[in-house]
């Protein structure tokens, strides 16, 4: 299993929108191995007659129908938000990738 | 329109004269349908914000997606009217972006298996030889849910550049959209803008008949981004491409459109290289600016996502939507055109004036074409045009349309007394019956007043009747005036006419 090196890591961590110091890129570049290999290993033991999933369980056509339902009332939004104002959401200033 | 100035500019002939565009339009729709893709929330534009969302849209953790039945439904009945295929199983994916317009950070969208792919759509371009039919292909129409609505505030121009923060309301977050990709576009380089235009109108009117969208460009019920890249003449490969986003109206698409090939055409004659990448239209001057270079589609790390089941339509209920799709636009227009026995411009001028649904209504009533088609793109277009509104919102129907015709071919109300019902019934005075009654509008068909009328006229101007015995008939025009005047406009002219004559010849 290759290791992630520090700028695929770099990589990861521009695409999260998080700034990291080299030693965190170690760092967590390390956790990150041990998260691959982990997954490598479930895909050593799947055999080529296993086919690829994402349900355990093979459910199609989930679906409900198209009737409202009461919503969460402003207050309970607005409750997890970092800062609110004038009823909405108030996040620091974007940066889009235009300004990068 | 300012014309951008020639240095990043080349014509747009010398341009097509060296360079085949390629195009790929992208339109995002947003369905009409009560609640959002993946939770119960209403999707009423306009609502106070953040008033319209619950764990589900605002990704709380916990928080279980299910899928809109409706919005599928919409979305095969979109696929079929494409002629494309139905994919029997179909996934959603998730596409990982950190943005704060999505509260989840990522989007629910379908990625490597959308719900329809394959298809085709009929358009017609006007070309200098008439009207040219061109089929274009359509790669797929997938799934997906909007973002929330984002504004930059702080700075000096309300965009991002400047902004100390931004706000953001989540009521559009989740409403869902379908992704309708056409294949790339190769036509005659000189029709390229004109083809783009033709489609997104064309495909606009599909998704109106289809009844799954209002599709109001303005409003941002429908969106398009277009891609284009330009080959040197006589090459195979595509070049690199750019996708013009923010085009609001189906007059920026050929615009937007025609400047991409334009710019483009100059860069790669100086020698330069393209960049993959994001640009915004500008309405004010035609213009398109550099936005943010493309994120490469590893980036997204799309995945199937796991909290929804597959959508695997089965055939019964795929031929059952097949059975609901409406007539093809093109193919009622022609109908209608051949039924009416218009010729090309008036049809289009019919168009134009955005009256072909309500004349047809008008006609299902009973009225005749002609008089139908004369009442909306005349008067009714006109002060449309006056309000600056539709003429579909004007609060005039059909109905009200057809009772004015039957009134004036009745002989109870001339043009003239028309135009004024008209103009009372969009005043909000009631029906055409109350306007007339309530202004007194109807006709003077009292032959006893019209006579008084034409004595008084023809002894204030005794010349006349002597010109008519001379056989200077259009002298009668003068006193007709003067009794339409004295009567307020509410005569019949012809009849005054045929009692003047008679009268004059002693009759
Ligand atoms: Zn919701």
């Amino acid at each position: 299993m290759p290791a992630l090196d520090r700028d695929d890591v770099a990589h990861l961590a521009r695409l999260s929108r998080l700034q990291l110091t080299d030693a965190e890129r170690d760092h967590y570049g390390e956790q990150l191995d041990v998260i691959l290999a982990a997954v490598a290993r479930v895909a050593e033991v799947a055999a080529d007659d296993v086919p690829p999933t994402t349900h355990a369980v093979p459910v199609v056509n989930v679906t409900r129908p198209d009737v409202v339902v009461p919503c969460l009332s402003r207050e309970d939004v607005l409750s997890g938000a970092p800062a609110a104002e004038d009823d909405r959401f108030r996040v620091p200033r974007i940066l889009d990738e235009e300004e990068q | 329109m300012t014309t951008p100035s020639s240095d990043v500019l080349m014509s747009f002939e010398d341009a097509i004269a060296t360079f085949d565009p390629v195009m790929g339009l992208e339109v995002h729709v947003e369905l009409n349908t009560l609640t959002k893709m993946f939770c119960g929330c209403p999707t009423e534009f306009g609502a106070a914000p953040n008033t319209q969302v619950c764990p589900v849209c605002l990704g709380l953790p916990g928080a279980l997606p299910v899928v809109n039945q409706k919005a599928v439904e919409s979305a095969i009945r979109i696929g079929l009217a494409l002629g494309c295929s139905i994919a029997p199983w179909s996934r959603f994916a998730r596409k990982n972006y950190f943005y704060p317009d999505m509260p989840k950070d990522f989007q629910t969208s379908q990625y490597d298996e959308p719900i329809a792919f394959n298809g085709a759509l009929d358009i017609v371009v006007e070309t200098d030889d008439g009207p040219q039919s061109i089929t274009l292909g359509i790669e797929r129409a997938h799934m997906e849910e909007d973002t929330g609505k984002i504004s930059h505030l702080g700075g000096a121009t309300g965009r991002i550049h400047g902004a100390d923060y931004s706000l953001i309301d989540y009521n559009r977050a989740g409403v869902p959209l379908i992704e309708i990709v056409t294949k790339p576009i190769e036509v005659e380089p000189a029709l390229a803008p004109a083809v783009a235009r033709a489609y997104v109108t064309e495909l606009r009117e599909l998704i109106v008949a289809l009844g799954v969208s209002d599709a109001h460009m303005h409003q941002g019920s429908m969106r398009v981004d277009a891609n284009l890249s330009l080959k040197p003449r006589g090459r195979a490969e595509f070049g690199t491409r750019t996708e013009t986003k923010n085009v609001n109206s189906i007059r920026s698409v050929e615009r937007a459109v025609r400047f991409e090939i334009q710019r483009q055409a100059v860069v790669l004659s100086s020698g330069g290289t393209i960049v993959q990448e994001t640009r915004h239209f500008h309405e004010n001057d035609g213009s398109t600016t550099s936005g943010r270079v493309k994120e490469e589609a590893e980036d997204y790390r799309y995945f199937p996502e796991p909290d929804l089941t597959p959508v695997a339509p089965d055939e019964a209920w795929v031929e059952s939507l097949r059975a609901t799709l409406p007539e093809s636009p093109l193919l009622r227009r022609a109908r209608i055109r051949e039924e009416w026995g218009l010729s090309e411009h008036e049809m289009q001028s019919l168009i134009n004036a955005g009256a072909l649904d309500l004349v047809e209504q008008t006609v299902a009533l009973g009225a005749d074409p002609a008089d139908a088609r004369k009442w909306w793109t005349g008067e009714i277009a006109r002060i449309s045009n006056e309000r600056g509104l539709d003429v579909a919102v004007l609060p005039i129907t059909p109905a009200d349309v057809h009772r004015i015709i039957v009134l004036t071919s009745d002989g109870a109300l001339n043009d003239k007394l028309a135009r004024q019902v008209i103009e009372g019934v969009l005043a909000g005075e009631g029906g055409p019956d109350e306007v007339v009654a309530s202004r007194g509008l109807a006709v003077v068909s009292d032959d006893g007043a019209l006579l008084e009328a034409i004595d008084a006229a023809l002894a204030a101007q005794p010349d006349v009747a002597d010109k008519i015995r001379d056989g200077k008939v259009q002298a009668a025009g003068a006193i007709v005036g003067a009794v339409m005047k004295a009567t307020a406009g509410k005569a019949d002219a012809a009849r005054v006419r045929e009692l003047i004559l008679r009268r004059v010849s002693g009759a």
